[in-house]
């Protein structure tokens, strides 16, 4: 059974948590996140969950609550952006080295310099490297489905999971959505039970010891190998949820890809932007597809390949820069899992979309019009391009400043 | 009962031997003494800060510590303390827990006085049933004594070194139990290690058994920081108070009391002269600098006797 209703991602985020009914959550408000401890707060006001609400001083404090609960035995859930999640950074480490599964919300929101309240991928691809698994949605369909399938995985991995959303995009925008009965949900995510915690009397733990150069490789060896064997976790899972609501997820999601000549790669609310424009110059006999990246942690590395491999030009989208002078950090890893195969597609990256900067269908034309420019002449260009930029000196775009200055 | 040493010592030890503190390290005294004021047949958990104590009593493998225990990082133990024990009170009303256990949180001055204040301060406010104790040797000693606002003036830390334009630390020590009491928290009290531990044992003992979150701090000497021979922590302790360099005092409900008030009020020097790090003071033409540390005493003596009148 399910019913319809209508709400915006941050709602979403707020109503799955309330039908799970975690035990602690750790939040401090921070644009576009805030919503959700604020929702939740509610339900606890009126007394509906268990939940204990540590209202922190700091994103530090929600983390460092999020630990302490956890490495407890209680399930311990958080929400944040931006400079929120960049101000947790240290202790996401801690998090996911003491093997904790924390469920973390974040409301993708760029990271200040200049201070900026809107989308983009910087905060969580900064956090990328810390041993927290990450899923991404596209709508706030997926927000609501992923935050459900996000604790059975987290769980079963001992991995911290950030379950990341398009700030203001979906995390505000209201729309459709089905959602699960609470006894549907409470099943579905299964009770929390640790083998060892602090408050088990008959056996106290000791968590977060130092660590010498004798033990400390053995760690990371571990948890790189916990975040390995998450896919097929994270497939099982989709699997029972498919069962359950007959919404199929997987690590990514393939759109008019089977006879595609090039494609698109991209990361979250953008590919609904794409799949438009994917579907207009189908209309007009193009054959074009795109891949929807939902889990980024752990790098769906081989089945990336693959399904890029069936075109012969790729662009790879990042809606952060890191500076690298290589292109973003989806295209480095996403190309860099092309390497293995004998007959790979080009791969250009194109930056989009920081700070919020609009990306438009015409702009996702152009993408595939460069892409057949390189399937007819073979020729890959300048790989590292910035699409919808003021100076056209950064890029072979130009850019239409009437279109940006209001 | 009567406090009897004799009889706290015969309690099964919650801080095992064989950790790598130095010899006579004033951190694990004040560890084993406050958790001997934990009632036997009661559990706890131990959050530490990143410090001397944490690198020197768990270290992979080993821990020191027969209570659950966490370390998570140098700025946090408050917050963590705090998520433990939200922890617990969810789990204990949902009948998952039935044991009762304290929450019990040590970091260094370092710890708590800077790097760690705010989340301190804000699990202060929150109102945790814990105990935050805070065990101040007056420095970073772990990354080899630098000073902390928890320093006091003139001292000679590497980060205040002395030098021929400078006379050790500028600043005076930073006041942190009277802000701690400006929480408004049911108990905070001043503390160090004096003759047969009992003002450090009662004082434990009440933290851990009231209600809501209470504060500890400890004058914890550190021999390799200060320049002093082991043997002599006892002597520094004692001349600590008796000079009223660090009064040991209570903060009960909002009400101020000394719990210890010297028969004669010695002079700073006496204290200030067994350590090393006060040396220069000594030196001829630097006369002033002991007579500005005796100003300050007595100023903060004097102002601490009004609040405890
Ligand atoms: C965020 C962060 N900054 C710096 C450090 C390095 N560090 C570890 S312990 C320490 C000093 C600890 O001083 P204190 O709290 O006074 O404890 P003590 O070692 O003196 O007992 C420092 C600076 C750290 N671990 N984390
Ligand atoms: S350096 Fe000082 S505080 Fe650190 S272990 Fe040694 S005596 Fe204790
Ligand atoms: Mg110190």
């Amino acid at each position: 059974m399910s019913r319809r209703d209508r709400m915006s991602g941050n709602e979403a985020v707020a109503e799955a948590m309330r039908q799970i009914n975690p035990d602690v959550m750790g939040a401090f408000p921070i644009t576009p996140s805030t919503e959700i401890p604020q929702y939740f707060s509610k339900f606890i006001a009126d007394g509906k969950v268990d939940t204990e609400f540590v209202a922190v001083e700091s994103e530090h404090s929600a983390m460092s609550v999020c630990i302490g609960a956890s490495a407890a035995g209680a399930r311990a859930v958080t929400a944040t952006s931006s400079a929120g999640l960049a101000y947790m950074w240290e202790l996401l480490y801690v998090a996911a080295s003491s093997r904790l599964p924390i469920t973390m919300a974040v409301v993708n929101r760029a990271l200040t310099g200049p201070i900026n309240i809107n989308n983009d991928h910087s905060d969580t691809m900064g956090a990328r490297d810390s041993g927290w698994i990450q899923i991404y949605a596209e709508s706030n369909q997926e927000v609501y489905d992923n935050f459900i399938q996000a604790m059975p995985i987290s769980e079963e991995m001992r991995l911290p999971i950030m379950v990341c959303q398009d700030g203001f995009i979906t995390s505000h925008g209201v729309s459709n959505i089905e959602l699960l009965e609470d006894e549907e949900v409470k099943n579905f995510v299964g009770e929390f039970r640790p083998e060892n915690y602090l408050l088990k009397h008959e056996n106290p733990l000791a968590v977060g010891p130092y660590g010498t150069s004798p033990y400390y490789m053995e760690v990371k060896r571990d948890q790189a190998q916990a975040m390995k064997d998450s896919m097929p976790v994270i497939m099982d899972v989709a699997e029972r949820f498919e069962a359950l609501t007959g919404r199929k997820y997987g690590f990514f999601e393939e759109y008019m890809m089977d006879d595609a000549e090039v494609a698109i790669v991209i990361i979250g609310s953008s590919a609904g932007t794409g799949k438009e424009a994917v579907d207009r110059l189908r209309m007009e006999g193009k054959k074009v597809g795109l891949i929807k990246l939902r889990v980024f942690r752990p790098f769906p590395r081989q089945p990336l390949a693959e399904a890029m491999c069936k075109v012969k030009a790729v662009a790879i989208m990042d809606k952060a820069e890191c500076f690298s002078n290589s292109g973003g950090p989806l295209f480095s890893e996403a190309r860099n899992s092309l390497y293995d195969l004998p007959n790979r597609p080009y791969a250009i990256n194109y930056i989009y979309g920081l700070g919020g900067r609009d990306i438009t269908v015409e702009d996702f034309y152009e993408i595939y019009n460069d892409l057949f420019i390189i399937y007819d002449t073979n020729k890959p260009g300048d790989i590292y391009r910035y699409v919808g930029v003021r100076d056209s000196r950064y890029g072979e775009h130009g850019f239409d400043h009437k279109k940006y200055d209001e | 009962m009567a406090y009897d040493l004799k009889k706290e010592l015969e309690k099964p030890e919650r801080l095992a031997a064989g950790h790598r503190l130095c010899a006579g390290c004033g951190a694990g005294i004040a560890v084993r003494g406050v958790l001997r004021a934990l009632n036997p047949e009661d559990k706890a958990v131990i959050i530490n800060a990143t410090s001397c104590l944490e690198v020197s009593t768990f270290m992979y493998p080993n821990t020191a510590y027969y209570d659950s225990y966490i370390h998570s990082a140098f700025e946090n133990s408050a917050a963590t303390c705090s998520g433990v024990e939200a922890a617990y009170n969810v789990l204990k009303k949902k009948g998952k827990i039935k044991d009762n256990f304290k929450f019990i949180t040590f970091g260094g001055d370092g710890g708590t006085y800077d790097i760690g204040l705010q989340s301190l301060s804000g699990a202060m406010e929150r109102g945790h049933d814990m105990v935050y104790v805070c065990y101040d040797n007056e420095a970073y000693m772990n990354t080899g004594v630098q000073r902390s606002s928890s320093t006091p003036r003139f001292a000679d830390a590497t980060t205040s070194p002395v030098g021929r334009l400078t006379s050790g630390k500028d600043q005076n020590k930073k006041n942190l139990t009277e802000i701690i009491a400006a929480h408004n928290i049911p108990y905070a009290a001043q503390t160090t290690f004096i003759g047969n531990f009992k003002d450090l044992h009662e004082k434990a003992h009440k933290a851990i058994y009231t209600e809501g979150p209470c504060f500890l701090n400890i004058l914890s000497p550190c021999p390799r920081g200060w320049g002093y021979e082991t043997s002599e922590i006892a002597e520094i302790c004692k001349l600590a108070v008796d000079t009223c360099v660090w009064p040991m005092y209570e903060i009960v409900e909002g009400q101020w009391h000394l719990t210890y008030e010297p028969k004669k009020k010695l002079p700073i020097e006496v204290f200030l002269r067994k350590q090393n790090r006060f040396k220069h003071m000594f030196k001829e033409g630097n006369e002033w600098m002991i007579e500005e540390a005796q100003r300050y005493v007595d100023e903060q003596w004097n102002k601490l006797l009004l609040k405890c009148k």
